[in-house]
């Protein structure tokens, strides 16, 4: 599995890690709304340090996640984001959405 | 332009061949020598281009996506990718940024992202006949070599 997560008092950290492209996108996703849902976590960290590589699927699974945060009214941060994703972010100006830290 | 090298691979619209493509791209783009963020930006727009051809080109079928990979003079990598689907009606609406006729899990960024990561983009369509999507990128010649 691609996701691994880790939580502590409504803390939930999620960790991506492969590549984030159409092809995996949808597993990603399905966990991470699992995982939310299970928890209901007061913040949400999506650690993507073991990212290799993501284009525009990765942005709609920031996005849809962030909404559903947003929905439980949860926070969500992005850490360790690797170069090539930053750039994909970046042309979707996600950076104005989303903090990424 | 004079091509120098070329190469051209078919394979049939499945997703598991997103990673093949980009994959591929990169392995031929290694020949001009390019910098990880460049062999990062071609694989990018890459993705972007098959996984349109995979995605919207045949919504309910399988079918045939080409991908042609060129060095041409001045260390210039084109890369078209083709598909013979559904075709897009008005290509000017379609590479507008958020424009987008897929479900949630599309962003409508991918022509966005085609654009910025290469040098040049052409999109020519015909509803019911398929797509060519037609990218350039020079790649930098560096000291040294
Ligand atoms: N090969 C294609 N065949 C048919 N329609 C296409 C093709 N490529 C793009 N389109 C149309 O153009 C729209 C915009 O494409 P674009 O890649 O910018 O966004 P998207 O694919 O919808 O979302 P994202 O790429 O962010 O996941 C698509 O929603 C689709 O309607
Ligand atoms: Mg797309």
């Amino acid at each position: 599995m691609p996701v691994k997560c880790k939580e502590e008092q409504r803390h939930l950290t999620a960790r991506v890690e492969g590549e984030l492209d159409h092809h995996q996108a949808r597993e990603v996703m399905e966990e991470l709304d699992r995982r939310i849902d299970a928890a209901q976590p007061r913040d949400l960290t999506l650690d993507l340090g073991g990212l290799t590589f993501t284009d525009s699927s990765g942005i709609a699974v920031l996005i849809r996640t962030y909404r559903r945060m947003g929905q439980i009214r949860g926070a969500m941060r992005v850490v360790n984001t690797p170069p090539q994703a930053q750039k994909v972010f970046q042309a979707a100006g996600l950076e104005r959405l989303i903090r990424f830290e | 332009m004079k091509v120098e090298n070329q190469v051209t691979l078919e394979f049939p619209s499945r997703s598991a061949n997103e990673s093949f493509a980009r994959t591929a791209a990169a392995c031929f783009a290694a020949q001009l020598d390019p910098t990880l963020e460049e062999v990062n930006d071609v694989k990018t727009a890459v993705s972007e281009a098959v996984t349109n051809a995979i995605v919207h080109a045949y919504p309910e079928k399988l079918g045939k996506v080409a991908m042609k990979l060129r060095i041409k003079q001045d260390h210039i990598l084109e890369i078209v990718v083709k598909d013979w689907g559904v075709g897009i009606a008005d290509v000017d609406q379609a590479r507008t940024p958020l424009f987008t006729t897929g479900s949630e899990e599309r962003s409508g960024m991918g022509f966005t992202i085609m654009e910025s990561f290469m040098d040049t983009l052409k999109v020519r369509s015909t509803p019911g006949k398929g797509t060519t999507v037609t990218m350039a990128r020079k790649i930098a010649r560096r000291a040294g070599r």
